[in-house]
Order: C-alpha cells, then structure tokens, then sequence
C-alpha cells in the first residue's frame, strides 16, 4: 500500500502532497522536509530506491519535477515505478504534453486524476482509457452544472 | 440591507480566484509570508458570506495554501458546509479540502457522517464516486462502523466505476474497523468473479492486502487465485497474486511444490522487469519454507538478474534479494562473493551500504582475510566520511570475531585520518592487549612506535579523534613495560612538551604511564651498579619534564603530575644515597589490572554486623522543625538559616501521622466540588499499602549492556558472560575486598563485558592464554598507591 505521494520541483517547491494515511499536520510537514532533502541530493545516476525510516522510497525525476512514492516494506519497488510512470502519462494524456505550470495552476484537476487512479493508496484502474474517460465525464459534469450565469446574477442583485 | 448586499457584492467582483492566487504568489517571492497572510485573511472574509460558490472559491484556495505548508485546520467546518453543496463542483472541491486535512483528530468529522451517507445514495455516480474517494483518506473507525454498511451495499451497485471504488475503499474501512470484515467477505468473494476486469483486479488487490495480514483465513482461496494467475495476462494483476502467493506458502507447503513450476516459466517469459523481481522474491520466500536443494537453482536466476542490471536500481534490488537469500542458504551466496565485491566499488553510497552488510553475513574463516585485505583498501579509497565509518565499524566487527592479526589492522587504521572512532579503537587495543597475553609483546612494540610518532596525530583534537588511541597506547606501553625494548626512548616520548596540546584525560594518561615506565627503567637499571647514573639521569628528567604538566589546565593531569614530581623527587634523594628504590617503586605498580564485570559490586558480600538500611545519624526531628522553618520564612524573605533550605524533605513520617494526613485530606476532597475522585479501586489499592517498604522491589536485570552502536562485544560477550556466571557461581570464594578496581583503572569504562575465557565456537589460530578473573584480588596482597584513591 502507497503511503504517500509528493511532487515537487528541483528548487524543493512542493507541487503536489497526497497522503493515504491520515496524519498530523506536524508530522506530514516534517516527511516532507527531510524527504526533499533526501531525494534532492541525490545523484542522477543512483538507484530509485532507498529505505528511509521504515518505508521504501520510490523516486523518478520527470524534467524539473520529483515524483516521490513512499510504500510499505514488502511492496514491490518496480511497480510503483510503472505506478508514477502511468500518472505521468495520464497527466500528459488530459493536459497534453504536461509540464511544470499545468499542475501549478491546475493543481485540483491533478488531484483529481490522482484520485481516479489511485484509492487507498492502491490501484483503481489499471486501463489508462477508463481513467480518462471518467475524469472527462466528470468534467462534464461540472460544465453543467456551471450554467452560465450573468455577473448580477451570482451576486444576487437580479 | 440592499447597502449591505450591494456593497459585499462589489467586494466579491474582486475576489481573487485561485488562478489569481497562484499568480500572485509567484508574483510576490520577496514578501511570501505578507502576501499570503493578507491572502488567508481575505478568505476568511470570503468564508463568512453565504454564497457557496464564493465559500468553494475560497476552500479551493486554501486547499493549495495547505499545500505549501500553511495550516488551515481552522476551516475545517467551512469545508465540510461546501461538501454539503448540491453541486457537483463545489462538492469535489470540498472532499478535495477535506482529503488534504482532515484526520483522526477533527471534530467536524462527525458532521460529515450523514453527508457522506446522502452521498453514497446519490443517483449521480460522480457525487459518489468522489465521495468515496475522500472518504478513503479521511476515514476514521466511527466513520467506518457507520458507513460499513452503505459501502457494502454500494459494491453491487450496477455501474462499474461505483464497484470498484467500493471494493477498494472497503480495504481502508477494514482497517480501521476490523468487524466488518466478517459480513463483508461473501460479497468480497463474488467480486473476484465479477465480469468486469476493473472491479475483478480491485477484489484481488484487497483480498491480496488482506491476506498478507492474516494469511491462514485465505487458503481456502488459494485455487481460484491459481485459477487466475494462470489465465490473466494484467501483469498488474499478476504481481499482486504472485505477492498473496508469497505470503501464502509458508503455511502451505505443498503449495510452494505447486507454485515452482508456474513462476519458473514467468520468471524465463516476461520481459517485464517488476515481474520478474516479483517472481523472484516470491520463489526465495517459496524456497525458504520448503527448505529444500533448489538453493543454486535460485542463486543462479538472482546471478543473473544482477548481472543484467544496467541500471543501479536493479542492482540494488539484486543485492536486496541476495541479502534475503543469505539468511537461509548462506552457501549459495558465499560463491557470489566476488560479484558482491564488486558491488563495493560501485558508485551508489546505497549500493556499497547493501553489499557490505553482505560480506559481513558472509564472512567466514576462510575468507576472513581476504575480504578484510580487500575492506581496507577501500577504507583508503573512501573519501565520504558516513561510508568510511561504516566500513571501519564493520572491519572492527569482522576482526573482533577473531584476534588474529587484529593489532595490526588496528594500527593501520590509526593512521587514517579523519575518523570518528578513534574511541573505538582505543578501547579495542586495549581490549585485546589485556586478554590476549600471548600479543602483548607485539602490541607494545607497535604502540610505542606509535608513540614515537605521536606527532601524526596531535592535530587531531576532536573528541572521539585518533588521539583517542594514544590514549590506548600510553596505557598499553605503562602496563605491559617488561615488553618493552626500549623504555628510555618510550618515556622520552611521553614526556615531549607536544604531549601538553593533547586533551586532558590523555595527558593524565600519559604521566601515568610515564611514572610506571619510570618504575621498570629503575628495575633495568638497578642490576649494574656502575649505570646508577642513567637510573639518576630518569629521574632527572621526569623531574624536568613533570613541572610543565603540573601547570595544566586539566585537574586530573595537575594532580597525577604534582603526586609522581614529589615521588620522583623523594626517589632522587633516596638515589643520591645509593639505596636500592627499584623494588619498591615496583611495588607501587605491581598486580595485575584485570578488567571487572559490572555485577562485581553485588557479588562482594555484605560483612556481617553492617546493616544498610539502618539510619546512620539520628533523623532529624520531625514537623515542628519544618513548621518552624516555614514560618520563618514566612518572616523574613530571606532566611539567615540557609541550612534549612538544604534538610531532606523526605522526614520519616510515623503511621500515626500517616493515617491523620490522609483523614484530613479525604475530608478535604469530600467538601470539594471541583476535585475529581479517583475510581474506587485505586483509592483501595492506596489505602492498603502503607509506606514505601511495603512496595515489593523487583530486581531489575541490568544484565543486557546498552547497545551502542559500533561496539561490536556486546552480543557474544554478554552470552559468555551469562555462562561463565553460571560456572562462577557454584566456584565462587568469598572476598572481602570492596576497593573497585574499575576506579583504579582510570576512569575507563567497560561496557558490560568482562574477561572472557577461550571463545568456544571460536577456535583460536594459536593458544592464547587469556585472564580469567573477574573480582579484583584482595587488597591486602596488593599495595597500590594510587593517586585517584
């Protein structure tokens, strides 16, 4: 089971933080800290993994952003390699040659497909074709929903 | 009322969306801090008006603002209002907030239990599907127990997309409300048969999770995951059924027998890398519970798995899967040593950090020599620091497994520099030293050219640096002189004015010493009567060197100084008249120092006629005394009797008093509204044990030393020790000496082990006779004057 999720960027701005456990606020922020440090000093060609605390940390560098998996001891490291690699494509799928910006200014929409295809910190749906197409039919949703209103309106005067 | 509205509508044109928040941020990188906090409290504005779109609007900033670290657990009730909106929009936006900070501690998240409940039965698929989502991050047991039953209803619902969340978020629920697993699993069975493959690879997944946790309720459903293993082709699927196999097999041997075949064909099949190494894992734990001689045929598919790592990550999780092999068939690992070794020179700190722990699984006598060889070299390659004192401290484990040539390993050690462990090695030399008589010879050499270039090491003053090991070397030189060939040249060495930079506990040391070495000069000398003059010429110089000692700064090296420059002085007088002082110079450092166990101290009888818990002075007198004291102080703000302030508290109390006290304070607490009581049963328990003597004192077995990483004794001496105190026991002699000897010894302190007789599993390379004894000798028989005492 995936314990958390982070993005972050080489400056060591987080983009993105999904936990799968709940956890104080305290704690969540210090994994975070000491885990970039970690991760950041890195060298390119060392191995994904390594162990910290006790978790297994998968990490992948895509461009300037750090895709970081932390997972309990007897799960498999490769495939949560295969789990990022199928985010990023499912990111790159809905955005469309994603980068950087795109998940800062559309960080819920990021959140969202997160969550289509992980819950629990396990695997929803392993067909990249069905995640997609649920996050488009909820969108829809949600284009519906915003009937177009005038501006008096939302505010309430008419 | 119209102002009103049309004044906060004017105010909301100007909200910002969250667009505008991230670009404002980014905008204002100097004042972060400012602009955010003008940012939150412009929320909170916008929280306190109705509308819901601008309450969505404002939790979906927050939710990024919580994102970069900020806590907003403030708002916690304002989100769950926005999840409670009929939108689909500001809805995802809630659960959203709520995922990101809700947890076990949240009050609001019992509010939200009806909302999730409406939720679930929405005929919108999307509501539920993202109130389950949020649901599963969140989940806490209350919410589990209620909602266990709607969940349950919720995996037969007819969309797919519902089913397969269901099915996964039961796992969480099961977790924290581990009931309703029992009324759940029929329905979780059904799923694994579901024409959906989404939904089937979901109930796998859980049963998987499930499974490893407790594997003895699925076996039954061992078959039907065959069945499915051998017919999927998801490699998702597959991993995960492989793993529950994994899990599985212990209980089920026969199982494993089955198994092999299948994953051996996988293994030579898939292309796929995770696969693979599943499969891998799973045949090692496969093998392991079968215990049967297939350990080469795995050995040889984890050879090769490691040897087509082009990439450290499959290096790693070669040597990972090595590491577990080794637990069981070391010997198959044991003719992969080479390829391990080369693993140490890889670049990765993670991959070295691996392969070490390895070799030292694997080390054995015969190649105990060749990898130490090998370490060291590395030890001298070594530039980052954390990896040399791993290396260091696994060398020091490896040798001590063997005394063989460790002197001399460790003094090439001492020549490194910057290490951290130069404690360490102190401690080892002197360890070997004192119970390997058979070394002796050999150390002393060493140390005393390791004294002579004590230069090398002055510069390092850390505290736990190499000079540590001077510490060693003075000590072992002193001790053992009769070794020595040259103790002229060595006491010229100990007594440089370069000595002074050294820390204080090691000069102390060292005038020490120098004083024993003088001892055994005067014995060298003393046989020709026509060298008096040199015996004259040592002490001379003692007594121009010792002065610059006596003026340190450290207490401990003014006093030995000062103490030997007086003897020194005393033995001069007594030379300038030609009386023979060698023999009692001797004296005062004869008898062997033998190091002592720490339960030493009870061993010693307690004489007969002394009782310790008998008050030694009459107590002191009992309340008034204290009254007085109080109302003196009360008096006068500062009390002149400053020795009243210092008298024990603890006043022996009689019963009588006792019992009266605690009358007075239950009456107390009974007219006390506000004081809560104490349940029943602890009252009884207080009113029935009366003092403190009544406490039963349990022996607490402090026979365990402290692990303390890096000192490699502790787990085979405290077995020894354990044995030999057996022997000792029934052979014990009463004696009467209380003297501690580990004070005479400096002040070193030895970690809980003691001298061990000959290693049983551990034949030595050649005999050594090895001090056995454990109490100090009487003091009687043995004379020291020692200036600590």
């Amino acid at each position: 089971m995936m314990r958390f999720m982070l993005l972050f960027s080489r400056q060591g701005k987080l983009r993105l933080q999904k936990w799968y456990t709940a956890t104080a606020e305290r704690d969540k922020k210090k994994m975070v800290r000491e885990l970039m440090q970690v991760v950041l000093a890195r060298k390119p060609k060392m191995s994904s993994f390594l162990e910290w605390r006790d978790l297994k940390i998968v990490y992948k560098r895509y461009a300037s952003l750090y895709f970081c998996c932390a997972v309990e001891e007897q799960d498999n490291e490769l495939i949560t390699l295969e789990v990022i690699h199928r985010f990023v494509e499912l990111l790159d799928k809905y955005f469309g040659s994603v980068c950087e910006l795109d998940i800062i200014f559309n960080f819920e929409k990021a959140y969202f497909i997160l969550d289509e295809f992980l819950i629990g910190g396990e695997i929803q749906d392993t067909s990249k074709k069905s995640v997609l197409k649920a996050i488009e039919q909820a969108d829809l949703l949600q284009e519906e929903d915003e009937s177009p209103r005038s501006v008096l309106e939302e505010m309430g005067l008419a | 009322m119209a102002l009103k509205i049309v004044k906060g509508s004017i105010d909301r044109m100007f909200d910002k969306n969250l667009q505008d928040l991230v670009r404002g941020i980014r905008n204002h990188k100097e004042d972060e801090a400012k602009y955010i906090s003008t940012c939150i409290d412009e929320i909170k504005q916008e929280l306190k008006q109705d509308n819901i779109a601008v309450k969505a609007n404002a939790v979906c900033k927050l939710t990024y603002l919580q994102m970069l670290g900020y806590d907003v657990s403030w708002a916690a009730f304002n989100i769950v209002e926005v999840m409670s909106s009929s939108k689909f929009t500001y809805k995802r936006i809630g659960y959203l907030a709520a995922s990101q900070c809700f947890h076990e501690s949240t009050d609001v998240i019992m509010l939200t239990t009806n909302q999730i409940r409406k939720d679930l039965s929405s005929p919108n698929q999307y509501d539920t599907g993202v109130a389950l989502t949020g649901l599963s991050c969140f989940v806490t047991p209350d919410l589990a127990r209620d909602l266990a039953n709607d969940i349950m209803t919720l995996m037969s619902h007819t969309k797919p997309y519902i089913r397969k969340k269901a099915v996964l978020i039961m796992y969480k629920v099961f977790l924290k409300y581990p009931e309703s697993l029992r009324p759940a699993f029929p329905r979780l069975k059904e799923k694994l048969e579901d024409p959906d493959p989404g939904v089937q690879s979901a109930a796998v997944n859980v049963i998987c999770e499930l499974a490893r946790r407790n594997p003895k309720n699925y076996l039954s459903l061992a078959p039907l995951f065959f069945k499915l293993m051998t017919s999927s082709t998801n490699n998702w699927v597959l991993i995960k059924i492989i793993k529950l196999f994994g899990a599985l097999t212990p209980l089920e041997p026969r199982l494993g027998k089955k198994l092999i075949e299948p994953l051996t064909n996988l293994i030579h099949s898939t292309s796929a890398m995770s696969l693979l190494y599943e499969c891998v894992n799973t045949v090692i734990a496969v093998l392991i519970s079968l215990s049967s001689g297939m350990p080469n045929h795995s050995a040889s598919i984890q050879v090769s798995f490691s040897r087509h790592a082009h990439t450290f990550s499959l290096k790693y999780l070669g040597l990972l899967a090595m590491s577990k092999i080794l637990k069981t068939h070391p010997k198959s690992v044991q003719s992969h040593k080479d390829l391990i070794l080369q693993c140490l020179d890889d670049k990765d700190e993670s991959i070295r950090l691996r392969a070490l722990d390895l070799l030292y699984g694997m080390v054995s006598k015969k190649n105990l020599m060749e990898i130490v060889k090998k370490l060291m070299l590395h030890v001298d390659k070594a530039e980052g620091t954390t990896y040399r004192d791993e290396l260091l401290t696994k060398i020091i484990d490896i040798c001590s497994q063997s005394n063989y040539q460790y002197i001399s390993i460790l003094v090439e050690l001492t020549r490194l520099e910057g290490t951290r462990h130069g404690h360490l090695i102190a401690s080892q030399m002197l360890d070997v030293a004192i119970r390997v008589k058979a070394i002796r010879a050999f150390a002393v050499a060493q140390m005393a050219t390791l004294l002579d270039n004590a230069h090398l090491l002055t510069g390092n003053t850390q505290r736990n640096g190499i000079c540590e090991v001077l510490y060693a070397a003075a000590w072992i030189c002193g001790e053992f002189s009769e070794h020595l060939e040259e103790p002229m040249a060595t006491l010229e060495a100990m007594l440089r004015p370069k000595v002074a930079t050294l820390p204080g506990h090691i000069q102390a040391v060292y005038v020490q010493n120098a004083a024993k070495l003088f001892a055994t000069v005067l014995r060298g000398q003393e046989g020709a009567p026509a060298d008096s003059t040199v015996a004259q010429e040592t002490s001379q110089l003692l007594i121009d060197r010792l002065p610059l000692f006596v003026q340190s700064s450290n207490l401990e090296v003014q006093e030995r100084a000062s103490c030997i420059l007086q003897l020194v002085k005393y033995i001069q007088k007594l030379q300038q008249k030609d009386v023979e002082v060698a023999e009692e110079v001797t004296a005062l450092f004869a008898g062997e120092l033998n190091p002592v166990a720490p339960k030493a101290q009870k061993k010693v009888p307690v004489p007969e006629g002394l009782d310790l818990d008998v008050w030694i002075n009459e107590p002191p007198s009992g309340s008034e005394s204290e009254d007085e004291g109080r109302k003196s102080k009360g008096k006068a703000v500062f009390a002149k009797d400053e020795s009243r302030h210092t008298k024990p508290r603890y006043t022996e109390v009689d019963e009588k008093e006792l019992a009266k006290r605690r009358e007075v304070r239950k009456a107390e607490q009974a007219n006390n509204p506000f004081y809560i009581k104490a349940s029943p049963s602890s009252q009884k328990v207080y009113q029935d044990g009366v003092g403190v003597e009544h406490i039963p004192v349990v022996q607490i077995d402090l026979s365990v030393p402290l692990k303390v990483p890096g000192m490699p004794m502790s787990d085979q001496y405290v077995k020894l020790e354990e044995e030999r105190r057996e022997r000792n026991k029934a052979d014990k002699k009463k004696k009467k000496d209380k003297k501690k000897r580990e004070k005479g010894e400096k002040g070193r302190r030895r970690r809980g082990d003691s001298g061990p007789e000959s290693e049983e599993d551990i034949t030595p390379a050649h005999m050594v006779d090895i001090v056995t004894e454990e109490m100090p000798e009487s003091r009687d028989n043995h004379i020291r004057s020692d200036p600590d005492l």
